[in-house]
């Protein structure tokens, strides 16, 4: 293989992750629908999963469940800390939502520059 | 061809977040998050993590798309085009990228073993997990044992989570129009309104 | 006939399985993946099939909101109960080493143990967020 081929392969877990980074950070600044913000909010997270992920996989190896028939795995420290992260990122998702729903309770809109003219009327 | 199948499904992902950047109904948007889950779970397969792979299945694609078309049947389903120019947005986005283009530009390559990550504590886990838990899973051994408080913590954010929602959602009764309490008459007229509903015992 | 017919025989049939998943996915936590937090997601995946189906006052007829509210910190304070009994026991908070005779076996308890705890507060807790969101919506 080419060495600008092999260099693509090597890294290409990094440029999905910063491409898919970059595009949820911008659906939460550029988007005004906070429905759509909470949806960038949580491809911004998973994302982040996957740059922690992409280090500990090991080529040859198998998954960590320890098994007579295998002796190389990988790496177990990160799949414990992304299984919080998830937990912790549906947590926060699921009280966004609630806020959402407040909020069109109490202004009508979830428009993100509506809710802020509705406030400084009033 | 691990390397493969991990491209593909990456690839997948970057056009299902490019369509649900552009995507104006929200309902479309939600499924195709649900959609991006499952092809997160699959490249998780694919970087061995088998237990993290169940768990963004059913959390992302299960209970999130739920919570999104719950939250979406009480707030409207559509986008309206922001009136403010998303330049700068789009700027911001794309220095943010170069920055973490220059930082990962170091990173070892994709599946290399002898990185720093796989060096000190996590051979310490692997050769353990049965000496000293009994448990082949390393991945539970290491969340429910050797990093028990941790998961204590995670648990306890479950629990403000859910307080935090209940609070917001039943804490203070929703403004109603009608001076009449709702019964059941009314209830029912609402239900011929809207066909389809059929949730009435 | 209604139209919703085959989706109520086929949830019936379904909704077994689901329990007997959630449960086979946390007792075998520590063969194969699995653990407290897929598992409480689907059971309470499973409940809010049948609400979706069936209609929330029919869900709230098996798991009423009372049961949910309780079941929440009743997780937190079983794995909390591990903790303080593991220190009551002359170990650290969260050491399962005392509380069986053997350390493995200690540690086996006490992850089974913690694993119910947590499997207990995730599926409260996401049928109870379920719940508050539909009874607004109502």
């Amino acid at each position: 293989m080419s060495p600008a081929l092999e260099a693509l392969v090597a890294s290409y877990n990094h440029w999905i992750t910063i491409f898919l980074m970059v595009a949820g950070l911008y659906t939460v600044i550029a988007k005004d629908n906070m429905i759509k913000k909470l949806v960038g909010l949580s491809l911004f997270q998973t994302s982040v999963y996957l740059l922690y992920l992409s280090p500990g996989k090991i080529l040859g190896g198998t998954a960590p469940i320890i098994a007579p028939e295998f002796d190389v795995y990988s790496n177990p420290l990160p799949h414990v800390l992304i299984l919080t992260a998830i937990v912790v990122g549906i947590a926060t998702i699921a009280l966004g939502l609630a806020l959402v729903v407040r909020i069109h309770e109490a202004y009508g809109t979830i428009e993100e520059d509506q809710v802020f003219a509705a406030g400084d009327n009033e | 061809m691990e390397a493969l199948i991990n491209m593909v499904l990456l690839t997948l992902m970057a056009i299902v977040t490019v369509g649900i950047i552009r995507m104006k109904s929200l309902f479309g948007v939600v499924i195709l998050a649900g959609i991006y889950s499952f092809l997160m779970a699959s490249v998780m397969v694919a970087l061995d993590a088998v237990d993290v792979a169940m768990t963004e299945a059913s959390v992302g694609a299960g209970i999130s798309t739920v919570l999104f078309l719950a939250a979406l049947y009480m707030v409207g389903k559509d986008d309206v085009p922001s009136a403010r120019s998303p330049y700068v947005a789009l700027a911001l986005a794309v220095v943010v990228g170069a920055a973490l283009v220059y930082g990962t530009i170091d990173l070892p390559p994709f599946g290399a073993a002898d990185t720093p990550p796989n060096q000190h504590v996590a051979p310490f886990y692997l050769q353990n997990s049965i000496p000293q838990t009994t448990v082949p899973n390393v991945v539970t051994s290491v969340l429910a044992s050797y990093r028990g408080f941790d998961t204590f913590g995670e648990t306890v954010v479950v629990f403000t989570a859910g307080l935090g929602v209940l609070l917001l959602l039943r804490g203070r009764p929703k403004p109603r129009e009608a001076t009449v309490a709702k019964d059941d008459q009314e209830v029912l007229a609402n239900d011929a309104r809207t066909p389809g509903r059929e949730d009435r015992a | 006939m209604k139209l919703d017919l085959i989706l109520r025989v086929t949830t019936k049939l379904i909704l077994p399985f689901m329990l007997l998943f959630a449960l086979y996915v946390q007792l075998h936590g520590d063969f194969g993946p699995g653990g407290g937090f897929q598992a409480g997601v689907i059971a309470a995946g499973m409940i809010i099939l049948y609400s979706l189906v069936f209609g929330l006052r029919a869900a709230q007829r098996v798991i009423p909101m009372s049961v949910v509210m309780r079941a929440i910190p009743l997780g937190v304070l079983i794995y909390l109960g591990v903790g303080v009994v593991a220190m009551m026991k002359g170990g650290a908070f969260l050491n399962y080493s005392t509380l069986a005779s053997h350390a493995e076996h200690g540690q086996h308890t006490g992850i089974l143990l913690v694993e119910l705890g947590v499997l207990v507060t995730v599926a409260s807790t996401m049928v109870g967020i379920f719940y508050a969101f539909v009874e607004r919506g109502r």
